[in-house]
């Protein structure tokens, strides 16, 4: 026995509350992300990923209080994304007791913030968030790029070539979302994951389509990600975090249980 | 009240740990600081770290703490934590950072004989898939009869990020081990000295639990 692979619930934070809807029947507050932390933790997430779409600017401070209250009662690492694009935005969510950052457009913008947030900080703590889309036609040879501003802009980068560098530059981890599956609850792309898995060192942890729980078995044993990231499925209740790993753990896959 | 001094000198995020030692005992009067005479009166010492090693040495070398460290480390108990165990060792394969192209060694504090080296490029388990680097995530932790393990159950799952790990010049040391894939040092113990790997702040209960009998530890083992 050895390394677990990792289930990580990912809560969309929009001014200091979940959105998406949760339906816990013993949560009180379906919106408070420190319940809903707790909750996960009690069922054996192995890490949380808070995503803080907060609009404005103005409202930022508030995943700093969220970000506060989970570390001081959850003690599991914790992964903060969303609006990071500079050292202090990272700083400030460190101190705040995150673990590890995500850098999505801002890396995209200025590659070489991720090698300066490296530096700075420790490739431990840095996540590269890269959206992916598929963009070869059905009789070409795979091809994936680059996606910004939720999927809606291409960049022309190659999302292979992307994560490769952006290992080199001193990226700790790599959160890869397909845009094609994101929502679909049709599972991830697998072949795409599996394409940037073998094509990088460090962990890539799978995002995107996980619509039941063999498509988190299928992230991991198909798509060779060493950990799989899933909202939905986890936030209606239809599935628990303990549910996810009992079946991983049936498909010979090692969790922590 | 017993106090616990959380040593600072810039390296990684403090208050995670902080804030799991209050959790794991509300009674203990917790201090992050770098003053030298609080880390002297301290009646535990800890001492965490993440980032690069070469780093890490600099900050202590600047901040005039390694005759410090050395001295509590001979007096009382001390738990050094991930990159705070590495920076134990007599050197570590690791340099200055990613812009440093010197490959020369980083000398560390030298209290425990022995390296720290680099998990191997291209590891694969026994079927043949790829090991990532770092070594990142909950692994299991085997290990032999010590204070800091007591209400542990054997081969529990403690949470790891890391490239590089120890290798004590002398084995009996070694109070733990990991597999990836092979079995390599994850918390090492003499006297009133231990030190892990794993962030026992981010293991959840067993971490807790691993902080708790820190607390109540007398230095003896």
């Amino acid at each position: 026995m050895g390394l677990a692979k990792r289930v990580i619930p990912c809560l969309d934070v929009d001014n200091g509350r979940v959105v998406k809807g949760v339906k816990f029947v013993d949560i009180r507050d379906a919106g408070d992300p420190v319940e809903i932390a707790r909750r996960y933790d009690r069922e054996g997430a192995d890490e949380l990923t808070f995503l803080d779409i907060t609009a404005t600017h103005d409202n930022r401070e508030t995943i700093v209080h969220v970000v506060e209250q989970v570390a001081s009662e959850v003690f599991i690492p914790l992964t903060v994304g969303g609006g990071i694009r500079t050292l202090d935005d990272i700083r400030r969510m460190l101190n705040a007791g995150a673990d590890k950052v995500g850098i999505n457009s801002a890396a995209v913008f200025n590659p070489d913030f991720v090698r300066q947030a490296a530096q700075r900080f420790g490739s431990q703590c840095i996540v590269v968030a890269i959206d992916a889309k598929k963009v070869s036609a059905p009789n070409e040879a795979n091809r994936w790029e680059i996606f910004t501003h939720g999927g809606r802009k291409g960049t022309g980068i190659d999302a292979v070539e992307w994560a490769k560098k952006m290992v080199d530059y001193g990226a700790g981890e790599i959160l890869l979302t397909s845009m094609d599956r994101d929502g679909t609850r049709e599972g991830f792309d697998l072949i795409l994951t599996r394409a940037i898995s073998e094509a990088v060192s460090v962990p890539v942890i799978a995002s995107g389509g996980v619509g039941n729980l063999e498509h988190l078995a299928e992230g991991i044993l198909e798509g060779k990600a060493d950990a799989v990231l899933a909202a939905s499925i986890f936030h209606f209740a239809e599935h628990s975090v303990l549910e996810a790993k009992q079946h991983m753990a049936l498909r010979g896959i090692e969790v922590r249980l | 009240m017993s106090s616990v001094a959380v040593i600072d000198y810039g390296m990684g995020n403090l208050h995670s740990i902080a804030k799991a030692l209050q959790h794991a005992d509300s009674q203990i009067d917790i201090n992050i600081t770098s003053n030298h005479q609080a880390i002297l009166d301290a009646d535990r010492i800890v001492f965490p770290g993440v980032g690069a090693i070469g780093d890490c040495i600099h900050a202590l070398q600047e901040s005039g703490l390694i005759e410090i460290i050395k001295t509590v480390a001979g007096l009382k108990p001390f738990l050094g934590i991930c990159l705070g165990m590495q920076a134990l060792l007599t050197d570590s394969e690791e340099s200055r950072g990613d812009s440093d192209q010197t490959n020369l060694k980083t000398q560390g504090l030298n209290l425990i004989a022995g390296h720290v080296v680099r998990f191997p490029e291209c590891l694969k388990d026994r079927d043949g898939n790829i090991l990532k680097v770092p070594h990142m995530g909950w692994n299991q932790v085997h290990f032999n009869s010590h204070p800091l393990w007591e209400n542990i159950t054997q081969a529990s799952r403690f949470y790891f990020v890391h490239s590089y790990f120890t290798v004590p010049d002398d084995e009996s040391v070694i109070s733990a081990t990991a597999n990836y894939p092979d079995a390599f040092a994850c918390a090492l113990a003499r006297e009133n000295i231990f030190a892990v790997q794993f962030h026992p702040e981010k293991s959840q209960s067993a971490g807790l639990q691993l902080l708790r009998n820190f607390l109540h530890w007398d230095g003896r083992v």
